[in-house]
């Protein structure tokens, strides 16, 4: 096998016992890249210099016989809306196209300490507003499944880039599902943890309250090692929570026997695909073959979840997306008269159609005569959401249900459907309302597509919802046909 | 028809931080422009505000001391609006729920206490400065610089309730708060400096009617003298236009201090929708009692309290303990030289008279200058004594500004001292006596006024230096033999 289709474990094993270096690895990924990317279009920019120079330093490190970490030497990418140093961060967008951020997001200043190797930055949709990677300014992405289809958004680059194995394992954020459904539409593993527990320092802002990192990776072992990582109090961020950070891998026990699991029935009925519901309830068959107690349950207030969504993350990406007025940095319109002309202009130039979509609903929910009807009562409405969820976690220890209601559709098949597009959000925006974790991981094939299952958790259990994916990945087929075998790449 | 005026203030004071108000850069004034940034407070995408600590602590302090409840949960709150001195394009403030509320500030008018009320003491960030090309605003300028120094430094906004029913009562107001702030060292409060910022509401109201009158806003209140003029001219517009069956129309207003008019600044094109809501990148704000307590301690005697103490238990006239009491440099001058020389009412005349003269005139401040309260009670006492004119003393005292000098050093220096002896006295008023035949001679005759004449005389041939009580005793019982 390549090294570039090895996970971080295996090659951490492999660092350990001297049968390889960081820069074979890290050039066996460039050699990837060389490729395959002029299909997959994952990447916004490729930092291939500075991969290597880092990939050396943990060479040298290794060499000296120093402890090294999980990380140390392995290939990451980092979605494009996080900011690096000196290196370009777009946020796929036009205003941005020649930003360099004076400083780095905490969690590239974390992997940069553990001796990452940074790959490049990948492509989202614009801001992170999306479902699909489409609303992107810079490029198209596409699925390396099936390259005529979506790989999912907003964070399509990152999760294309793992499972095209262009990368070994990358960082991407999650606001309304923007981790989990990429991982479920490109066959990879996604979590988004809970609200709090990782820095959103650096990351570039779209809805406040619900946004967080996260890993997307090839396994879930990867995925336990990329949250030891990234998890822990920031005093930069005052959102995040200091509690103490488990050591997520010790959480990896193939077992569990007893584990109570709620099967959201409100996410297998009308608007899901027929053959994802199937795959999906194979999946939960499988939880109870291996020792879980299965249920259904239902949750009353998921009807609203969309709705709530799509008027508090516009609202606070409305405040967020101020900033970007053409003063201090990024594009700055060459039509101006005045100040006012100015601001138009630029903002108009620069922002996609979904953006300023999405910039005019928050703005109309915030505003005088309309906050008390709109953003207040989305607000009530989330404590309802996130009130539903602690009576579940009251019988249950984990909810399940399909990451997306359809596996990835049609590049362009939604772009003039905005409704449809947010509509495909549906099992992933009430998790995010609620603040706690939930994870994708792969569980099958529809018309040679992945599915996804997502696994919730309690907040601040990530444990619980690795061990229930780590069991259920573990006992299901090894990594189904590869890529080669399908001929698309 | 006669009117009631009702104002209402809004301040705005800059905390005595080190640091701003959501991130370490450092609050000073004055360094090169846009050097005191960071990507916090420059805006750059994915940053987040950090709560300064102090900076809530000096704004609780000051709502202590205006008597004001500490509300057990305060939220930062975002204000939105578009301008190139405002990185973000919103300003991080506090809209529905302050830091304090519901207190009251005393002011003296015409002898009386008069409580003015406070509505709410909040927290926000300062936008930075521009400087423009070509013009005075934005507007018609060739261009703008941008200089985010101040940006992010940390503001205080006190908002009283519209309980101020005059022109000079505002300046009042002003003026005490601003003493209060500088007392509790929360602010340096200078008008003229931007360090305090003052914008008014103002509106009239017919005699005995409830509601309230249509206010106008009043801005580019930099001086005592600004606010003063301003509201006099507006109670004066505003008086005219509703007796001449007008509407006042709400807006907001620009002082001239050339004119002493205020004119209208209608050519703003949106009015303002800021769109607040909680800030989700920062907690609420919920101080512990234990904290409060700290603080509450660390305030001290207040600057009313001590004017009050003054009056009642060191019986100042009203005057001086208003003086001494506003100034803390001064007050603690008097209550140190009153350890020394135990006669309060002496103290408190000289500092505020030929003390403070000389500090006003040479633009020197009472801790700057070499007058100790050691010196000021050796010199007073000296006077008690009699080894010296109060006169003697007043040029003693400049010197002890000037130098620090103790007093029998200048004395010896300038041969100051005051004559006591009663021999050497004697001798002159004889002399007197001898130069002044009709004028002893209208005194024997009953005419006793005349003695004042003599005094004279002799203080003239002493050259100020002969103690006048004395002379006043000895020259009356020369004159009987």
């Amino acid at each position: 096998m390549n090294l570039n289709e090895l996970t971080a474990h295996e090659l951490h094993d492999l660092l350990k016992a001297k049968k390889t270096s960081a820069v074979e690895i890290t050039e066996a990924v460039f050699l990837r890249i060389d490729k395959v990317e002029g299909k997959i279009g994952a990447y916004v920019t490729l930092t291939k210099d500075i991969a290597l120079r880092q990939a050396k330093l943990a060479d040298e490190k290794i060499k000296r016989g120093e402890k090294i970490s999980p990380l140390e030497g392995i290939p990451v990418a980092i979605k494009d809306n996080m900011c690096t140093k000196g290196v370009l961060t777009t946020a796929s967008s036009k205003i941005l196209s020649n930003y360099k951020p004076p400083y780095n997001a905490t969690v590239v200043e974390i992997l940069n300490a553990l001796g990452t190797a940074m790959v490049g930055k990948t492509n989202l949709d614009e801001f992170a507003m999306g479902s699909s990677t489409e609303n992107s300014a810079i490029k198209t992405t596409r699925n390396p499944w099936d390259t005529d289809r979506v790989p999912g958004g907003s964070s399509g680059g990152a999760a294309a880039s793992v499972a095209a194995n262009e990368t070994i394992l990358a960082l991407g954020s999650d606001t309304g599902g923007s981790i989990r459904q990429p991982a479920s539409f490109c066959g990879v593993v996604g979590m988004k943890p809970t609200y709090g527990r990782v820095s959103r320092y650096g990351l570039i802002a779209f809805a406040s309250s619900l946004d967080q990192i996260g890993p997307i990776t090839k396994d879930v072992e990867d995925c336990a090692i990329a949250m030891n990582a990234i998890s822990g109090y920031d005093e930069m961020d005052s959102t995040s929570v200091n509690k103490p950070v488990p050591d997520y891998t010790k959480a990896l026990k193939n077992d569990i026997k007893g584990l109570k699991v709620g099967v959201i029935s409100d996410l297998l009925g009308i608007g899901i695909d027929k053959d994802v519901k199937d795959i999906v309830l194979k999946a939960v068959k499988k939880l109870e073959e291996l020792g879980a107690k299965t249920e259904e349950v239902k949750m009353p207030t998921f009807e609203y979840a969309v709705a709530t969504y799509y008027l508090i993350a516009p609202a606070e990406a409305s405040a967020n997306l101020e900033r970007y007025d053409g003063v201090k940095y990024g594009h700055r319109s060459k039509e101006v008269k005045d100040l006012l002309t100015m601001y138009y202009n630029t903002r108009r130039e620069g922002f996609g159609s979904e953006v300023k979509r999405r910039i005019m609903i928050g703005t109309y929910a915030l505003s005088s005569g309309y906050y008390d009807a709109y953003y207040l009562k989305a607000q009530k409405v989330r404590t309802l959401i996130a009130r539903d969820f602690e009576k579940a976690f009251g019988k249950f220890d984990v909810l399940v249900s399909p990451t997306c209601p359809t596996v990835a559709f049609k590049i362009g098949e939604k772009k003039d459907d905005p409704i449809s597009m947010y509509l495909s959000d549906i099992a992933t925006i009430p998790v995010n309302l609620a603040g706690i974790p939930a994870i994708s991981v792969p569980c099958g094939f529809s018309n040679n597509m992945p599915v996804g299952l997502q696994i919730i958790g309690k907040a601040f259990d990530e444990e619980t919802i690795l061990r229930a994916a780590y069991a259920y990945e573990q006992s299901s087929p090894p990594v189904p046909l590869s890529l080669k075998e399908r001929g698309n790449i | 028809m006669q009117f009631e005026t009702i104002i209402g203030l809004e301040i705005h004071a800059q905390l005595l931080t080190e640091s701003k108000m959501f991130c370490s850069c450092s609050a000073k004034f004055g360094a090169v422009p846009n050097t005191n940034v960071c990507p916090i407070c420059t805006g750059q995408p994915g940053v987040l505000p950090k709560m300064n600590r102090k900076a809530i602590e000096l704004a609780i302090k000051t709502a202590l001391a205006l008597d004001c409840k500490i509300e057990p949960r305060s939220v930062f709150a975002r204000k939105n609006y578009f301008y190139p001195d405002l990185p973000k394009n919103y300003q991080i403030s506090q809209y529905e729920l302050p830091l304090a509320t519901k207190g009251f500030l005393d002011i003296e008018m015409d002898g009386k206490t008069k409580k003015i009320g406070i509505t709410r003491v909040h927290l926000e960030e300062d936008a930075g400065k521009l400087v423009h090309k070509g013009a005075a605003r934005i507007m018609g300028s060739e261009e703008s610089l941008v200089d985010l120094n101040r940006t992010g430094t940390p503001l205080m906004e006190i908002v009283s309730e519209p309980d101020i029913r005059s022109p000079e009562e505002a300046k009042e107001y002003v003026e005490e708060l601003a003493n209060l702030l500088k007392q509790l060292g929360v602010c340096d409060a200078k008008l003229e400096e931007g360090s305090l910022r003052c914008d008014a509401n103002i509106s009239l109201r017919p005699v005995g009617e409830s509601k309230l009158g249509v206010k106008s806003e009043v801005k580019n209140l930099n001086s005592f003298r600004s606010i003063l003029k301003a509201l006099e001219h507006e109670v004066k517009r505003q008086t005219q236009v509703l007796n001449e069956g007008g509407k006042i129309v709400q807006e907001t207003r620009y002082f001239d201090d050339l004119t002493d008019t205020t004119t209208s600044m209608r050519s703003k094109e949106f009015a303002h929708d800021y769109r607040y809501f909680p800030e989700p990148d920062l907690v609420p704000v919920e101080p512990d009692a234990k904290w409060i307590n700290e603080i509450k301690k660390s305030i001290g005697e207040l600057p009313a309290q001590k004017r009050k103490r003054y009056e009642k238990e060191l019986g100042l006239p009203p005057h001086n303990a208003n003086l001494i009491s506003s100034s803390k440099e001064m007050a603690d001058f008097f209550e140190e030289t009153l350890k020394l020389y135990n006669d309060p009412i002496d103290i408190s005349n000289q500092l505020i008279g030929d003390v403070s003269a000389y500090s006003n005139e040479n633009k020197i401040p009472l801790s700057k200058t070499r007058l100790t309260p050691f010196l000021m009670a050796g010199t007073l006492g000296e006077i008690k004594k009699g080894s010296i004119s109060r006169k003697m003393a007043k040029d003693i005292i400049i010197e002890q500004l000037k130098t620090g000098k103790a007093v029998d050093e200048i004395t010896k220096e300038s041969g100051m001292a005051q004559i006591s002896d009663e021999g050497e006295l004697i001798k002159i008023i004889k002399e007197v006596i001898a130069a002044n035949p009709k004028i002893v001679e209208d005194y024997k005759k009953g005419k006793t006024t005349v003695a004042a004449f003599l005094v004279g005389q002799v203080m003239r041939a002493s050259k100020g230096q002969a103690n006048p009580a004395l002379v006043n005793k000895l020259l009356k019982e020369e004159l009987k033999k």
